[in-house]
Parts: structure tokens; sequence; C-alpha cells
């Protein structure tokens, strides 16, 4: 893989002056994010959290060029967002799975090399690895119908990572699976990342997971969706099921709670999970 | 399967049976409603006769049913991808819909020779052609919101979209339209017989033995109506098995 030509301290995403409003001047107006200001170095692994309707996804589209912002800037590894959707730079999930009904497993985490021109051979090999990194090596020639809610989404993050993008953006990826897979899959994903030194943006509506996964969890705040507090989290790397039973990962998760009761104080805070 | 086939098949039994039943004791005159023994009897004696105009209809339906498929499908992916091509089409296709078929097959019918089956078939084409075209139009305008944002984040192109994502979605909505579509084809070609050309088909058999004295022919060229539209109604359940199988299961579930 080409990197760009990048200085070692190089932040892997700015956000500076982002602005995004819906329908502008229109009776039905959405200041949907104001100010933001955010920069996330390479490897870091943030987790956005804040009550429903802060814009937490459009920050993430906003990244992903997906959406254009109504002023501002954002830079991934020195390019245009434009330019890094156009290069295939990052690697994206959602809450649903977004699986190809039509396609076979590997098809799935092969469509994006596909599209990158890959040839057949070197896009089977790829997917094979991608297959055994989810711990599904022996489901490739399945079809997705036949997997659980919880293989599916390992598929979609098997296919996030399938052209090992430096950077992964992921709204709600596990917000459909049971409490047990869910902690799997965390634990799966940190290993991953760390592995490949991936760089994630990751939203999430519940604070264990955010506190669980990330080195920096990024509080935001509707109506208008701003940033209102970054919470380092510290806990380091190599985490495992002990770090969820640690004192100073209550701590954590205890001192996002308080930043989100600061919202909730300020404004309804609406769906946030308290688990 | 068979838990699914044999309600029906015991009912058909009983009616057939009820009917012969009813005609031998309330004394009915086989020249007004026919036994089904002797609707069999005729079907297997005449089964040429039956076979060769079954052919001729089934043949027109299905060259119509072909046709009008391709064609809506080709020009509601056409209609979806350009817009100039969606401005010419809808309103003509609103305006044919509008004109009474009969009046289609008459103006035909002057057209071409006399004995000439390409009258019926355009016919045929243009009523599913509308059927096929609906769903297709449908289809495409119903994609999956994550799918689409995966393939814009993807830079994928317009046409890599529709070749990927867009097609293979439709795929469930054409097969729709065709399983519809199939047995309005053979219920126009019957009827567009009735409007001139040659006679040789069974929409003219039917309506000619019918009217004789020999209703059992007539009811065993109806049979050979029921046989074929059997055969249309399989075929195109079975394609759509064989071409979306993704949609068994979805069905099933
Ligand atoms: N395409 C759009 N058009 C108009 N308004 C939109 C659009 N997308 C989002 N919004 C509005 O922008 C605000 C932020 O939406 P967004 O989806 O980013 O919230 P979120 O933080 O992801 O919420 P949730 O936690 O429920 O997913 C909401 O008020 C929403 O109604
Ligand atoms: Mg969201």
């Amino acid at each position: 893989m080409e990197t760009p030509m990048t200085s070692p301290s190089q932040p892997a995403v700015v956000v500076t002056g982002l602005n995004k409003i819906f329908n502008h001047g229109q009776p039905n107006q959405v200041d949907a994010l104001v100010d933001i200001d955010l920069e996330v170095q390479p490897g870091e692994f943030i987790s956005l959290i804040g009550p429903s309707g802060c814009g937490k996804s459009t920050l993430l589209r906003l990244v992903a060029d997906l959406l254009e912002p109504t002023s501002g800037a954002v830079t991934i590894n020195g390019k245009s967002a434009h330019q890094a959707r156009v290069d295939q730079d990052y690697g994206m999930a959602f809450q649903q799975s977004g699986l190809f009904e039509w396609r076979s497993v590997e098809r799935n985490i092969e469509l994006p090399l596909e599209l990158k021109g890959w040839d057949k051979a070197k896009r089977r090999e790829r997917a094979k690895e991608m297959l055994e990194l989810v711990k599904l090596p022996e489901f490739a020639q399945h079809m997705p119908w036949q997997l659980s809610g919880g293989m599916q989404q390992r598929v979609a993050i098997a296919r996030a990572l399938a052209s090992h993008p430096k950077l992964l953006l992921m709204d709600e990826p596990f917000g459909a699976l049971d409490e047990m897979t869910r902690e799997h899959m965390q634990a799966e994903l940190l290993r991953i990342c760390a592995a490949a030194g991936t760089t994630v943006i990751f939203v999430t509506h519940s604070i264990p997971e955010a506190v669980y996964l990330a080195d920096r969890v990024v509080v935001m705040s509707p109506r208008p969706g701003r940033i209102t507090e970054i919470v380092n989290v510290g806990l380091g790397r190599g985490r495992t099921e002990l770090t969820r039973e640690a004192g100073e990962f209550f701590a954590r998760v205890t001192e996002v709670r308080e930043a989100l009761r600061g919202i909730e104080m300020a404004d309804a805070a609406r769906g946030i999970e308290d688990r | 399967m068979v838990v699914a086939v044999l309600p029906p098949l015991v009912l058909g039994v009983l009616f057939l049976a009820a009917w012969q039943t009813w005609i031998i004791v309330s004394d009915v005159q086989p020249y007004v409603i026919p036994r089904p023994t002797d609707i069999l009897a005729s079907f297997i004696d005449d089964f040429d006769l039956v076979w060769r105009a079954s052919l001729v209809t089934g043949m027109n339906a299905l060259v119509g049913l072909v046709l009008g498929s391709v064609f809506g499908f080709v020009v509601a992916v056409l209609t979806n991808r350009f817009r100039f091509v969606s401005e010419v089409v809808n309103p003509l296709a609103i305006t044919i819909a509008a004109i009474p078929a009969v009046v289609i097959v008459g103006v035909l019918n002057n057209m071409y020779a006399l004995d000439s089956q390409i009258p019926r078939r355009i016919m045929v084409t243009i009523s599913v052609f509308f059927v096929v075209f609906v769903q297709v139009a449908k289809g495409l305008r119903q994609n999956d919101a994550t799918q689409m944002e995966l393939m814009r984040s993807y830079a994928a192109t317009p046409f890599d979209t529709l070749k990927k994502v867009r097609l293979p979605n439709t795929m469930p909505f054409f097969f729709t339209g065709v399983r519809t579509a199939a047995p309005l084809a053979l219920i126009i070609a019957l009827v567009s017989e009735y409007f001139g050309g040659t006679q040789n088909g069974l929409g003219s058999k039917i309506s000619g033995t019918l009217n004789s004295s020999n209703k059992a022919l007539g009811f065993a060229y109806v049979l050979g109506g029921a046989l074929v539209g059997l055969l249309f109604f399989a075929g195109s359940n079975l394609l759509e098995y064989l071409v979306v199988p993704w949609r068994r299961r979805a069905r099933s579930k």
C-alpha cells in the first residue's frame, strides 16, 4: 500500500471550523453542527457520544465526504475529504450491515476492492485474510441471509477493513447486537485496529462502550450540535475483559456520564443508554 | 410442498365430481353443459386439434411476454438513468395506456396481412410492457440507504452503482412484474383473436365450438388454455426462483 508523503506527526483527521446547516433559510432549518474543531492522531481511537440528534452521524458523514459542509473543512492525512473518498482512503460501517444479499460473504468483502480495480486472485486472497481476521473463515461461500446478525456485522467490518484503510469510520456498528456479542466484537475491533495501527472514529450511544474502546471520548450536545467536552480515557492499550471491571474504567465512565448529564441539565437528553 | 398442493387438488377433484353428479342427476343435455368425463374424452381424442390451437395462442402470448418484459425492463432503466428519456416516455406511456386495447388490435389488423399473428403479438407486448415497466421503475426507486452510502464511500461511478447494486435490487420487482404479466399475456392473446385475423388459435376455437353443439370439444379447448396458463405460471415462478435466489429466503421467512 502506498502512503501519501506525510510527516510522522501529521494528524490523521483534522476538522476545522466545521458547520452544517440543513435546509438553510427554510422554516425547517436545522443547525446540525456548529463550529466543530477536532484533531485525531494516527492510530488513535475516538468515540463520539451524545444525545440523539446532536449530529454524531452528520459529523461522521462530513468526514466521509458523504455530506457537504456548510462551512469549514475536513482534512484526512493531508488530503481534502473529497480526495480521500475518491482514493478510498477510509473504510466505513453502519448500524445496518448493508451487505449485498445477492453476493456471497467473500464477494461482499471483495466489492470495494473490485471498485478499486484489483484483479480477482488478489481480491480472493484479501477476502480470505479478512475472514480469518473476523474469525469467519469457513463462511466465505455463505450468503448473507445464512448468517446471524452478529456474523453479518463482522462481515461488514471485514469489508470496511478490506483495503487496509488507515482510517475507519463507524456509526453505531454494534447498536443492533446483544450485550454478549457486543462486548466480544468490541474486543475484536480493538485487537484488529491495534494490530493494523488503524485510526478510528466510532459513534455510539453506550457510555461503557465509548470508554472501553476509546483513547479519547468526544462528548457532544444537541441544538445546535457542538463538542462540549473531550474525556481522556488513559486506560492504555491491551485492554481485556478485566478492564471493564477496573476502578479506573468506572471513573472514566462516571466522567463521561457527568459530561452528558451536564447536557441533560441544559437540555432534555434523549436516547442515551446508561449501562 | 405436498401440504401446499393437496388442499387445492382435493378441492378441484371435489368440484369436478360435483359437476359430474349434478349433470347426471339433473339430466342436463350434453350440448348445454358437457360432463367432465366427456370433456376429458374429447381432449384426448382431439388432442391434435387442441395442441395445434394451443401452440398458436401460446406462442403469441410467449413472444409478447418476452418482448414486453425486455422492453419494459430496458425502458424503465433508461428512464431512470436519463431524464430526457423519461420526459419522452412518461407522457407517451400514459397516452398509450389510455387507448382501449380493442382499438389497437383493430388498427394493427388493418396494417398486416390477414393471416399474420404479428398484430396479436404486438398487442400482448404492449400490455406486458406496462406491467413490467411500472414494477421495474418502482424497484429502481427503492434502494437501501446504507448500501447507497457504502457505494458512495467507495467512490463508485453511477454506472457501477447501477450494475452492481441497483439492478440486482430491482430483479425481484422485475419478476413480480413478469409473474403478474404472464396470465395477462395469455388472456390478451386469447381475446385479441376475437378481432379478426386467422381463426386457428385457442380464442377463435373456443368461441367457435362453444356456439356449436359439440360443447365437449369447446371445453377441451378451454382446458388446453388452462394448461397453457398453468405452464406460464409455473415457468415465470421457476425463472424467478432460479434468477433471484436471495428472494426465496426472504419470502419463506
Ligand atoms: N438529511 C437531513 N436533512 C435534514 N436534517 C437532517 C438530515 N440529517 C440529519 N438531520 C438533522 O440533523 C440533526 C443531527 O442528526 P444526526 O443524524 O447527525 O444525529 P445523531 O447524533 O446521529 O443522532 P442519533 O444518535 O439518533 O443517530 C438532527 O436534528 C437531524 O434531524
Ligand atoms: Mg446517528
